[in-house]
């Protein structure tokens, strides 16, 4: 009788396996590469300067962001890079992008404006394996910040305030120096031609 | 004019329900004020003097960063800024220069406290020490905080906000001063807590490694030379504050 049902059983996983269909139904997206302008930091002039590559970035603006950014980190953290950082593409954990209020006339009761073209806050989650390990420095420190706040605006215009949080907490400073509890001005960190930031 | 209160409340005391009475002492004593000189009367206010105020970054445990010297031996921020501190302190008050400083000692002093102390000296020049292994030269930041008009009550964290730009002036007489002494300076806006509440000229100075002329060597911040020599700039550069015409009355609201 078990051997009887053994064979039915087989049986039955043969018609299965011979009903389906593996053949690719359709062809994998690939996202065509697209040009983005990073922010590259230089400590030896205590200056931002920008560059473009040629970058595969997904729609979605938050995933762009990450994408962005894990770029410009995974740079800093190569060898003999201008603006050394250790950590990469994991130190940022999530980019948030929030419709950012006005700070001239902040109403709490009043409704967002509309959302899908006024300004954003972007909250840049970083791990806390990155904050412990960035070089202290205030030169450093501010570099990083300002660097990612350029980019973050160069690749996607409605950002204009960013903020920063360490394992999704606020922290006092980034290793000790640069103040994370601040709200930053994406126009304040765009360096305009021959100035440092 | 306080004696002439305590003497109005003395006779409203004495004199209760007597208006009469009140009123005729207090004709009394009008007169009696006006009859006494000025120069007999309350002296005048002391006229302010220059006071900088040395904020040595870090100390107890919180020793900021790590600093590796010439010979490999690691040296935490804070005992470079304390050396600093201690220095500049020196050839300012061998000039005649009020100081004070936020610590004398290995210390744990947080941000709010060294700017409390920083606003109570009344400081005409506020200079925050700090020291990195990043970079090379001399580094000053002063706060990328918006100008912002005096006002009477003001935002602790963004009290820097009405001296953004006496701080931009001390910061140019420093680089001047600097690059006068052949080093190598940047100039950078930054947002630092201690600094950003300071209601006075405030610049935040970083001393990293300098590289020799041959490029051969690189001195690093702990070097004694290399600290001599930063502050005796540092101090020049504070004494031609002092006798600059940029040097204005505070902004009163």
């Amino acid at each position: 009788m078990g051997t009887v049902l053994w064979q039915l059983r087989a049986r039955a996983h043969q018609r299965l396996l011979a009903g389906m269909d593996t053949t690719p139904t359709q062809a994998p997206l690939v996202t065509p590469p697209e040009q983005a302008t990073l922010y590259f930091a230089s400590d030896a002039e205590n200056s931002l300067s920008a560059e473009v590559l040629s970058l595969p970035l997904p729609p979605s603006p938050n995933a762009r962001a990450r994408a962005v950014l894990g770029k410009l980190l995974d740079l800093y953290a190569m060898p003999n890079a201008a603006h050394p950082v250790p950590g990469g593409a994991s130190a940022i954990a999530q980019v948030f992008l929030l419709p950012a209020q006005d700070s001239s006339a902040p109403s709490p009761v009043s409704p967002a404006k509309d959302s899908k073209a006024g300004p954003l806050l972007a909250v840049v989650n970083l791990t806390g394996a990155f904050a412990a390990g960035h070089p202290s420095g205030l030169e450093s420190e501010t570099l990083t910040m300002l660097s990612i706040c350029a980019t973050l605006h160069a690749n996607l215009p409605r950002v204009t305030q960013v903020r920063f949080l360490v394992d999704g907490q606020p922290r006092a400073t980034l290793a000790g120096h640069a103040d994370l509890t601040r709200t930053y001005l994406t126009a304040d960190a765009v360096p305009t031609e021959g100035t440092h930031p | 004019m306080r004696w002439i209160d305590w003497m109005s409340d003395w006779v409203s005391h004495r004199c209760n329900g007597s208006i009469a009475a009140r009123v005729g002492i207090h004709t009394a004593i009008i007169a009696l004020a006006l009859s006494i000189p000025a120069s007999a009367q309350a002296p005048a206010a002391p006229a302010s003097r220059f006071v900088v105020v040395l904020d040595a970054a870090h100390g107890g445990d919180d020793p900021g960063g790590s600093l590796r010297d010439s010979s490999g031996a690691v040296q935490p921020e804070k005992a470079i800024t304390l050396a600093l501190s201690v220095r500049l302190r020196s050839l300012l008050a061998a000039r005649g220069i009020a100081v004070v400083t936020t610590r004398e000692s290995d210390t744990s002093v947080d941000t709010g406290r060294r700017s409390e102390i920083a606003n109570r000296a009344n400081a005409q020049a506020c200079i925050s020490l700090h020291a990195s292994q990043s970079g090379t030269g001399i580094h000053l930041f002063s706060s990328s905080l918006a100008l912002a008009e005096p006002a009477r009550f003001v935002p602790w964290k963004t009290a820097q906000a009405a001296w953004v730009t006496r701080s931009l002036a001390l910061a140019g007489v420093l680089n001047s001063a600097l690059l006068h002494a052949g080093m190598t300076v940047t100039l950078g806006r930054t947002a630092m807590p201690a600094i950003d509440s300071m209601t006075c000229p405030a610049v935040a100075i970083e001393i990293a490694s300098e590289i020799t002329a041959d490029k051969a060597q690189s001195i690093g911040p702990g070097d004694a030379g290399y600290q001599a020599r930063v502050t005796q700039a540092l101090a020049a550069a504070i004494l031609e504050w002092r006798t600059s015409a940029t040097r204005t009355e505070a902004p009163h609201p």
